[in-house]
Parts: structure tokens; sequence; C-alpha cells
């Protein structure tokens, strides 16, 4: 237990639960609005982290994953389906047929190769997306309203939208920490070291990558489904390059590898947009520079200052 | 569908693909010599274009203008390179970009702020600006001709610089090996910002003479990035020959993909079908390109470091 | 107590917001709010720009006030992400309490906050996008638009080329659901032969495959909609292919947004609009030479559409006597659209969509050196469009 009160984590997950209570007292709607949108974009971060942090596959197409997540409920609901038991199903099962099939090619390849291969396999996606005019093409659908939750309309509200969003936040950050720990994980770190003493010890690469990949996709469709019920839209807009390259933006910015580190870097990189772009027109002059000041200063993104902050205070040696 | 046409289409396709080349040369270049994955490539470019904007405005002159383009293209490059990108040599490949990826954000914004949101245009250099009759009814801009001209002189003269000279042997031996380059005694920082600003003067270069033919607007280098970026992994990051030869192969197969793939579908099925499809697959073909390269060769079609 | 300062740095954002969110709510309905939201990012912002540029000169030349109420403009940037303007929008209208919505450019985002606001206590009026859904089917009470109906520019031309003879005609637009409707548009009163409808991929540049194969078809006349700086590359190009002798229609693509990039290469292609720089009459005349003196740039029909939103607002809340409490009245003083639009004449249809008169219009060289676009001929006069008969208001 007293373990666990030690972990930044928790203390965030309790800051981010009071959000809600803290919304009513200013434009609710807003607010949640904003902060729901934030949570969503920290579990798209955070299935990042897995395979970018632990396994070092900078996947630079891992927002085509929100875009299947948010198609599952576009369509569905298109022809009728609003059960969310259903949309998170056909979700997650396209998500591993998509980064199965994927992965199996781009992880023949390493480094910058690998970055460019799941590049193209989100291009595709995408370009598959704006050509689908039964579903609005490039213009999107909307959606006449949330996803059913076993038939109620639960999700109607703002605020059980955003506990529903946290919920699965937390769920899926303990899932992780949890793989992460295991023996999956450590052999998937290192993997990232040293591939050829892995295989050496008898670990195949390839296997292991394979299912961190699967794993990560699906957890980033759920963020998909989450999405579409915020925005109350779907569209390829979702599932462009530039918005996979924010996604790994907001990883590096929080610090790689650390997972609470990917959910600071999205609630970090959304909250500045919205704040900066209230102050002023220009305000990609001021975010332009402040993510080249974090690159440079080296210290392992916001995760990385937090943790240095920490040791200071505790005195003690490297946690 | 006419010979004359078909030949027509291939030419276009080799002019596209050679100012893919132009602007990829540099690219692979800054990769390959110092593994530091510039996505400010793009930007560089856009500077240029917008440099050889003003320029040819302020002088009347597109030479003048293109002249005094290059010493400042080099200029903003080595700027970027002492302030940011020389602290960043040896790290992490994703603290380069987040390093570059706010640049791009920076820079976007910045040319909005100093030329306005307006495309621009800069007017074609006299001695240029005539035609020549392909088939019928279609002229072909000599400017065109030119940049083909352009491109294959700097592919000739960048392999020739790199394979016959002792800075170009450098080169070549610093994406080998740096840290030996360093301790053979060579000023491996001083090569590094030659590389740096030749790959910065290169892209700017392209900028300005694509200017002419194409508008000048911010973030006209966002989408030519990940082109260029397909091309120089198709060839094999570092090699000059691989960026040719990839920017070449991109150009025919997006230019002759566009030009006759509805076409050839309709032989396969009937002329709706064939039509919508065509349309999905045009923009996906450099794409299913570059995946079906990477698959068979994971390291591109010519890769310097095994 | 150290642990505390990780939750000190997850809350001082949200208190940051919420500071500037309660602010708002101590003003209340002396002063009228009206947000605007279009794209201030990326190539389009120019587009975003003359919008944003038009209401404020229609609210600067009225003295700060429309209706007579003292006035405050919120601009917001969609950055042509329709997630992030649902919540910039909700922010505008919950944070900001505005009471009209103006915007946004693009259709894709129209899409994604018609229902935010239309759910809402705002009013939204569209300068621009203007979707067949929403003209028809989904019509819905609360919202406006000042511009057109995105098909009946592209008809204009389709008319045009009906109605002079031409027989064979090559299309192209890019591909997205704008430029499938833009060629849908040009077909509907065109009844000639398509030689070819060519769909180039959205931001393609270079366009020397697609000019080989028009020179090849050898078409009467040659269709577009090519936006942007696409519009740009493809006019320069097509001159620089010798093509000019071949009849240049089209629509959103030589506007006062491109042309000073365009240039001589633009001059004598024609195109359709509901309104030109040169249109003769007296608010036209003023609108221009006040919007040149303000910004230096020759005002588009962006611009123009936004001004006339002002000028909509002004009239509707003189009407309620600048209340924006009673909706129906509000909505019904809107509906109305009593006022002099820059256009000349301008009324709404059952859909509150504008019916108005379609003009051809070339593109010309000013004596003073600038380009703009100049009317031609009328080619359709009230025009109502057609997904009007699908809306069930009356």
């Amino acid at each position: 237990m007293k373990r666990t009160l030690r972990s930044p984590a928790v203390w965030l997950f309790l800051a981010l639960a009071l959000v809600p209570l803290a919304a009513k007292l200013g434009a609710e709607g807003y607010l949640l609005s904003l902060a729901t949108r934030a949570l969503i974009f920290a579990i798209a971060a955070l299935s990042l982290d897995l395979i970018l942090g632990y396994g070092a596959l900078a996947s630079f197409g891992h927002a085509a994953f929100l875009g299947i997540g948010s198609y599952a409920v576009g369509i569905l609901a298109a022809h009728g389906t609003g059960e969310i038991v259903l949309q998170l199903a056909v979700a997650m099962v396209a998500a591993i047929l998509f980064a199965a099939a994927t992965s199996a090619v781009s992880l023949r390849t390493s480094g910058v190769y690998y970055i460019m291969s799941t590049l193209a396999f989100g291009q595709m996606l995408y370009f598959l997306g704006v050509s689908l005019s039964a579903y609005g093409g490039d213009d999107g659908m909307s959606l006449a309203g949330r996803s059913r939750v076993l038939g109620t309309a639960f999700l109607e509200s703002d605020g059980a939208l955003y506990y529903v969003v946290l919920g699965v936040l937390v769920a899926f950050y303990a899932g992780a920490r949890r793989i992460m720990g295991s023996r999956f994980g450590r052999v998937l770190s290192g993997i990232r070291e040293n591939p050829v003493r892995m295989r050496a010890i008898g670990f195949e690469p390839f296997r292991y990558q394979l299912v961190a990949c699967v794993i990560a996709g699906c957890m980033c469709a759920v963020a998909g489904v989450l999405l579409a019920n915020q925005t109350g839209f779907v569209s390829p807009a979702y599932m462009t390059w530039q918005r996979s390259g924010e996604l790994m933006v907001m990883v590096i910015l929080g610090g790689i590898g650390t997972l609470w580190g990917a959910i600071l870097g999205a609630l970090a990189f959304l909250v500045l947009e919205e704040v900066l772009s209230g102050l002023t027109e220009h305000w990609k002059l001021i975010l332009g520079p402040l993510l080249v000041m974090v690159a440079l200063s080296g210290r392992g993104g916001i995760a990385g200052v937090v943790a240095r902050v920490q040791r200071l205070f505790h005195g003690r040696g490297v946690r | 569908m006419s010979t004359a046409l078909l030949l027509v289409q291939v030419l276009n396709g080799l002019q596209l693909g050679v100012l893919l080349f132009l602007i990829a040369a540099g690219l692979t270049l800054v990769f390959g010599v110092m593994d530091f994955i510039n996505l400010a490539h793009g930007v560089q470019y856009m500077i240029g274009a917008y440099l050889a904007a003003m320029f040819v405005a302020w002088t009347g002159s597109f030479w003048l203008g293109l002249a005094l383009t290059l010493p400042t293209a080099l200029a903003f490059g080595l700027l970027l390179e002492v302030l940011i990108f020389r602290r960043l040599y040896g790290r992490d490949h994703l603290d380069q970009v987040l390093a570059t990826f706010g640049l791009i954000i920076f820079l976007n914004q910045a040319v909005k702020v100093l030329w306005g949101a307006a495309p621009l245009s800069v007017p074609m250099p006299e001695l240029l600006s005539g035609s020549v009759r392909l088939m019928d009814g279609l002229l072909y801009p000599v400017y065109r001709l030119a940049l083909i001209t352009v491109g294959l002189c700097s592919a000739l003269g960048l392999s020739l610089l790199i394979s016959k000279t002792r800075v170009g042997m450098l080169v070549r031996a610093g994406a080998s090996n740096a840290p030996m380059v360093s301790a053979l005694g060579v000023d491996i920082g001083r090569l590094f910002m030659i590389v740096f600003g030749f790959g910065a003067m290169l892209a700017g270069f392209a900028g300005a003479i694509v200017a002419p033919i194409l508008s000048v607007e911010p973030g006209m280098g966002d989408n030519l990035l990940i082109l260029t970026f397909v091309v120089i992994v198709i060839g094999g990051i570092g090699s000059i020959r691989g960026a040719f030869i990839a920017a070449l192969l991109v150009g025919l197969i997006d230019t002759l993909g566009r030009a006759f793939g509805p076409q050839l579908l309709r032989l396969m099925m009937e002329p709706a079908a064939a039509n919508q499809t065509g349309r999905s697959l045009a923009p996906m073909l450099i794409y299913i390109l570059m995946a079906a390269v990477l698959f068979f060769r994971p390291s591109g079609l010519f890769p310097v470091r095994q | 107590m150290r642990r505390s300062l990780i939750t000190l740095a997850a809350v001082p954002a949200v208190a940051g917001l919420m500071l500037t969110s309660t602010g708002q709510n101590a003003h209340a309905q002396d002063k009228l709010k009206v947000g605007i939201i279009v794209t201030l990012s990326g190539p389009p912002a120019v587009l975003g720009g003359q919008v944003r540029d038009g209401f404020n000169l229609a609210v600067k030349s009225l003295g700060g006030k429309l209706g007579g109420v003292e006035t405050e403009v919120v601009v917001v940037d969609d950055e042509l992400k329709p997630d992030v303007a649902v919540t910039k929008v909700k922010g505008l209208v919950e944070r900001d309490q505005v009471n009209f919505v103006v915007g946004p450019i693009f259709s894709n985002v129209l899409q994604a906050i018609h229902k935010p606001v239309t759910d809402s206590n705002a009013i939204l009026i569209s300068p621009n996008a203007g979707t067949s859904n929403f003209a028809g089917k989904q019509c819905h009470p609360n919202f406006f638009v000042t511009s057109y109906q995105n098909d009946q520019n592209h008809e204009v031309l389709g008319k045009y080329a009906q109605d002079k003879g031409f027989k064979k005609v090559f299309l192209m637009a890019p591909n997205y659901q704008a430029g499938k409707d833009a060629l849908a548009g040009f077909k509907r009163h065109f009844k000639g032969e398509v030689l070819d409808e060519v769909f180039t991929p959205l931001g393609q540049l270079d366009f020397s495959a697609e000019l080989a194969k028009i020179a090849a078809a050898k078409p009467d006349a040659f269709f577009t909609f090519m936006p942007g700086g696409m519009g740009v590359n493809l006019v320069k190009q097509y001159r620089q292919a010798g093509l000019g002798t071949i009849p240049f229609l089209s629509a959103f693509t030589t506007d006062e947004s491109t042309l000073p990039a365009q240039k001589d290469d633009a001059v004598g292609f024609l195109a359709g609009a509901n309104w030109a720089p040169n249109m003769d009459n007296a608010q036209t005349k003023a609108f221009v030479t006040a919007y040149e003196a303000a910004y230096g740039a020759v005002p588009g029909t962006y611009a123009m559409q936004a001004y006339d939103a002002a000028l909509l607002i002004d009239s509707a809340l003189k009407a309620t006597g600048g209340k924006t409490g009673d909706r129906d009245a509000l909505r019904a003083a809107l509906k109305k659209a009593n006022f002099t639009s820059l256009r000349g004449k301008f009324k709404f249809g059952t859909n509150q969509y504008p019916v108005q008169d379609f003009f051809l219009v070339k593109v010309a060289k000013r004596t003073d050196g600038k380009y703009q676009t100049e009317i031609a001929e009328r080619v359709f006069t009230d025009y109502v469009d057609v997904h009007a008969a699908d809306c069930a208001m009356k």
C-alpha cells in the first residue's frame, strides 16, 4: 500500500478524479470536454509508450488505431448498432487483425525503416477512410448520440463519460504496468537493448514484438471508440500522419518508457495547446521552442523532471 | 493511348523524380553521415522557397534572387546547427524527432507571420520561360527541362563529390564509423557542420528553383517531407545513388499510376469500379511500393550500413 | 507533503482554465458576444483570415455595435481538425457564452460542430461551408448560411457550358468529398459528353500528368475545383503547358485568395460565384475600398459572406430591440434577413440557406496592378438550392 501511495501516478489519478467536481465551478461542458479529450489521448499515448518506450518500436502510424476504433463506432451506428459492447468487440478484433498483418511486415525492418513502414500502413488506412464515401469520406460522419451501454443511455452524461474514460485509463495503466513487470515485459526490454543476445538465449524477438504491437493497437482502438463518443463525430482526420506524429511527441515529451510519463505528456500537450491558443493567435511560436527545449534538456521529458524533483526531496538513491 | 502520350508521361515521371531527388539528397546525406533524423528538412525547403520569393521580388531578377538565396539558406542552416542540432548528435533518435517537430511548428508559424498566409508566386526567369511542343496541343516549359538537367547534374556532381574528393571520402568514412574518423585526427564536429550546412543549402536550393512552378505557402514542406522520407528509405539511407534511383522510381510510379491506372483497371473491371478503385489506390501507390521494397530489402535498395 | 507536489502539478492547468471560464460568467447579457471559428493554421489560413477580417470590418463600420448592442468578437482557430473544433466550440458556447457562432470554412468541421452549437443556446451562422445534408433532411432552425449551398457555384459552370454549346468537357477535382460534390454539381446542368473525370490526390502539387491527359483528350472546355495552393499550381502549370486556348472553367480556384499568386496566368479564366468585387452597387464599392485600406488585399466571397453575416445579426437584433432572450423572435428576425446585403438582394429559403443570384465571373487585372474577379453575366436568378425540397422547415 505504501509503495502504491509513493507512485506519482496514483496521485495523478486522484487529481484527475476530482476534475469533474472542479469543472462544476466553471464552464462545465467545455472543461469536461477538454479533460475527456485529454484523457482519451492519454490512453492512446500510453498504448504507444508500450511499444515505443519498452520495445523501442517508434510507430509512426499509431493514429490508424484511433481511426479503427472510431470507425467501428461510426459504421456500426450507421447500420443501427449503437451497443458499445459490440462496437468495442469489433474495434478490438479489427485492431488485432490490422496490427498483426502490418507488424508482420514492419517488424522485418528496424530503426527509421520501421518508422517509415508503419507510416506507410497508417497512410494507406487514412486514404482508405477518405475514399469511403458511404461513410462521409473526409467530411466524416456525425453520430446521433453516444453509444449505448447494455441498452442504457448511460454515456450520454458528460460526467459519466469522463469517469468511464478515466476508469479505462487507470485499468490500462495498471495492466500495462503488470505486463511490463512480467517476464514478457522483461524480454521486450531485453530485445530493445540487445536483440542478438536475446536470440542467443532463445527468445525470438519477432514474436514478442508482434504481441506487444497487437496489445498496443488494441488499447489505442479502445481510445478511438471513446474518442468517437466524446466528439460525436468520426472522420479520417483522426488517422493522419500528423496525428501519429503528435502521439509520438506526447510520449517523448512526457518521458519515454515510464508509462505515466506518456499520460502526463498527453495532458501537458493538449492542455498547453488549449491554454496557449486562447492567449494568442501565434501560440505555435511558443509551443515549438518549448518542445525544442524539452528535447535539448535531455532530462527524460516531464517524467524525468518529476523524478529528479522527487529524488531531491527524498534524498535517497535512484528510484 | 498514343506512344506520344506515354512518352510525355514518362518524361513527367522523370521530372517529378528528379525534383524529389534534389530534396532527398540533402536529407539522406545528413541522415547517413550524422545518424540524425532531420524532420526540419521540409521547412528548410520551404524557407528556401520563401527566401527566393523575397529576393526575386526585391531584386527583380530571378538569377540574382537565386544567388542571394543560396548563402542565406546555408547561413540559416548553420544557425540551426549551432543553436539546436549540434547538441542532438549521438542522442536518441526520438529526442531529435521531438526537437525537429518543434522546429517545424515554429517555422511554419513564423513564415506566416513574416510573409502572410496567402500563397506567393515567383515569376519564371525570362531566359527559361519558353516552351517546347511535345505533342499536339501540349507545350512543355523549358524551365522544367532545365530542372531535369539541374537535377541530373546535381546527382552526378554529388556522387563525384562523395566518391572522388577528400571531403567525400571523409563523409563516407564518417557515415561508417564517426568515432574512428575522429580518432584518426579529423575534426568530426567541423565535418558534421559542413555536411549539415550543405544539406540545408541543397534543401533551400530545391525550394528556390521549384518556386516558379509550384506555389509558395506555409506548410508546403510538410507533405513533401513524408515523400522525401519514403524516397530515402526506399533508396537506402545515406546512399546518394539509392536516393536517385528511388526518387526516379517513386516519380515514375506515382505519375504513371495516376495517368494510366484507371485505364489499366478498366481492362479488369467495369468502368465505374475501375475509376473508384483507381482513385482510392492512386495516393497509396508509393506507400505500397515502399512496403514492398522494405519487405524484400529491409534496409532499402542500396544500404550504406550493413 | 512532497508527494502532493505531483497533485499540485496536475491541478494548476485545470484551475487556470477554470479561472478564465468563471470570469466570463460575471458578464451579463448587456454585451453581445460573437464567436468566430475558422481555420487559421496551415495553407487554408488565408480563408479563415478573410472571414475574420470581413466580420471585424463590418462590426467596426457599425461602430463596434451590432443592432445597437456593444459587441465583442472572439476568434478561435479550428486547425482543420474536427475534434479540436468540437472542444473549441464548446468553449465558445459555454465558457465565453457567445450568442452567435460564425463559422466554419470547411465542411468536415461543420459536420462536427453543428450539433454542439445547435443544441446549445447559440445560433450557428456559416459564412462558407454549406453542405447538402443541412440544406435538406437535416436542416435545423438554429443554423443559418450566408454563403451558398456547396453545389451551387459548380452548377453555374455546368449551366454555362451547356448554354454555350460545349459538347465535350474534361473534369478534374481533388479526391475528397467537396471535390466529388463539385463534379456532381457541374454535371447537374451539363448534358454534353464528359470525356474524363479525374480525381487527383489531395494536396497534389504537380499536375503535369493530368495536363498531358487534357491535351490528349482535346476537350471543348475544362472544368475544375481546385482550392488553395493546389489551384495556384494548377493555373500556373495549365498556362505553362500551353492549354490556355481551352476555356478554363472553375469554382473556388481562381478567387481573390489565390489570384495574388496566380497573377497574369489566371486572367481571362472563368468562374462561378455569387458576388464579385466589381459588383455594381454602392455598398460593394464601399466594402472593397474599406477592406483594401484595412487589410491590403482584395476581398473575396469569404470576406463578403462574413460581412453579410455581421449585417444579418445587426438587422435581427435591431428587430428584437437588442435582446437575444426570446429565441423564437430572434430566429424569426434572422430568417427575415432584413438587411442590405453586399450582393444587393438577399433572402433565405425555407431551409435557411440563401436564395440569390449566381454569376459567371472572369478574372481581370485592375489598373492598379491587383487582380480580381469581375461579373461577366448572370446565370441563375433567385436560385433555390436543389436540396431545399428535402427540408421539413417552412
